[in-house]
């Protein structure tokens, strides 16, 4: 018989002061701060962090990957939200 | 994160028209992701190979954790039990993969104690002396970082992080292992046959651990094609040993093969024959250790549960008790 499922949490963390925190795996654990032990034992062994963020994995909405074209595609065709679309005299310098 | 709501998508492999989508995102070295339509083919292997290998890393930990305590010095129990920590994270890392395809750790635990998944047949050999605390670091971790590494740049995307975190942490492993084997090796005459001896029991099994040769392995063409795997068993069983003939012979050891013999026109090192029914014997569950093995996993699992539970309890009390306020 299979035991009751452990909740899984997502890893994130902050490798150096002035970066964001990163994904870097999961954990299963029954609670938020038992969760927080876990990750530091098992993604901090070796300095890789200042700050750890743990969030229930069933928490995170996330996008479908087959209606990416759908969802991503528009951009592609607004090429005049980059600068280079954009036609200035050259002698005006770096802008 | 993504077993949840993911439904296995049912497909007759062969002749689905995604496949050959599929295929030629594989061809183009694109990563597939956790809830990107894949061949249940596909995922099969990937749910069997990570969970042997998680198993493996698992259960890797039982014959070192024989020596944390007779460890030498404080060195090198610090460094023995920095390494078997370090496994049972690459066991964890491991498992999350393999669920990113939707099966759960209490599945795959499940089916290792009870004989239904397997482990690398390494593992099922004893640890009788402190020298073969130092040929594992050598020579079962070096034959894994061999096979790791090209798994860091596996199709499947949280297999690949994986390995390139675990590859990132095996070296250590590596170099604790041959330090201990110099040690031994520059010691008195009786350290040094222990460091020999070690190499002689530790040499063969090791090579096995690249898996049956290429004439009889049954996954490697699918995997080859879809990029799971990039080499097959005996091209890195061969890089193996021509990485490591050299490094025995600097410290003064010798390979327990009287047929090794470097080929000067391919410049690879040839190897007499592997004792295939050995490795099959081990494999089915008749190695010296097997039985050993499983029950202290067995016993681990069970002598946890009741912490488990009371974890899970504690928890859903408070959750009740915070809900209620
Ligand atoms: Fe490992
Ligand atoms: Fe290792």
């Amino acid at each position: 018989m299979t035991e009751a499922p452990m909740p899984l949490w997502e890893v994130f963390i902050r490798s150096r002061a002035g970066l964001a925190h990163r994904h870097v795996g999961s954990v299963h654990a029954p609670d938020a701060a038992m969760a927080l032990q876990s990750a530091r034992d098992v993604y901090t062994r070796r300095g890789e962090g200042l700050s750890l963020w743990v969030v229930p994995s069933a928490a995170i909405t996330a996008s479908d990957p087959a209606e990416k074209d759908m969802m991503f595609e528009p951009t592609a065709s607004k090429i005049y939200r980059h600068p280079s679309f954009y036609d200035v005299p050259d002698d005006v310098g770096h802008m | 994160m993504y077993t949840q709501g993911l439904t296995p998508q049912a497909s007759e492999d062969g002749n689905d028209p995604r496949e050959a989508a599929f295929q030629a995102r594989i061809d183009a070295e694109d990563r597939i992701e956790p809830n990107d339509w894949m061949p249940d083919s596909y995922r099969r292997t990937l749910i069997r190979q990570i969970g042997q290998h998680a198993h493996s890393e698992i259960v890797g930990m039982l014959p070192e954790g024989n020596w944390i305590t007779r460890a030498p010095s404080l060195r090198r129990k610090a460094a023995l039990l920095a390494k078997v920590q370090d496994e049972g994270g690459h066991g964890l890392y491991l498992y999350a993969a393999a669920e990113t395809l939707g099966i759960s750790r209490e599945e795959m635990v499940e089916q290792l104690l009870a004989g239904k998944a397997r482990y690398s047949s390494i593992f099922n050999y004893p640890t009788l002396t402190w020298a073969d605390i130092g040929a594992i670091g050598w020579l079962v971790d070096g034959a894994a970082i061999m096979n790791q590494i090209p798994l860091c740049r596996c199709s499947y995307g949280p297999y690949a992080r994986a390995m390139i975190r675990i590859c990132k942490e095996e070296s250590f492993h590596q170099r604790q292992g041959y330090e201990i084997m110099c040690a031994l090796a520059r010691g008195t005459p009786a350290q040094k046959d222990m460091a020999q001896d070690a190499l002689n029991r530790w040499w063969w099994p090791c090579l096995m651990m690249f898996g049956p040769p290429d004439s009889e392995s049954q996954h490697s063409d699918a995997s080859m094609r879809w990029k799971i795997k990039r080499f097959t068993n005996d091209g890195l069983r061969q890089k193996f040993v021509d990485a490591t003939v050299p490094q025995a012979h600097l410290i003064g050891l010798s390979m327990p093969d009287p047929d090794l013999r470097f080929n000067e026109a391919t410049g690879h090192w040839e190897f007499g024959a592997i004792d295939w029914a050995e490795f099959r014997r081990v494999l089915a569950g008749d190695g010296p250790c097997n039985r050993e093995r499983l029950a202290a996993r067995r016993a681990a699992h069970a002598d946890g549960t009741w912490v488990r539970e009371a974890a899970l309890a504690h928890a859903a009390k408070r959750r009740a008790r915070r809900e209620a306020a």
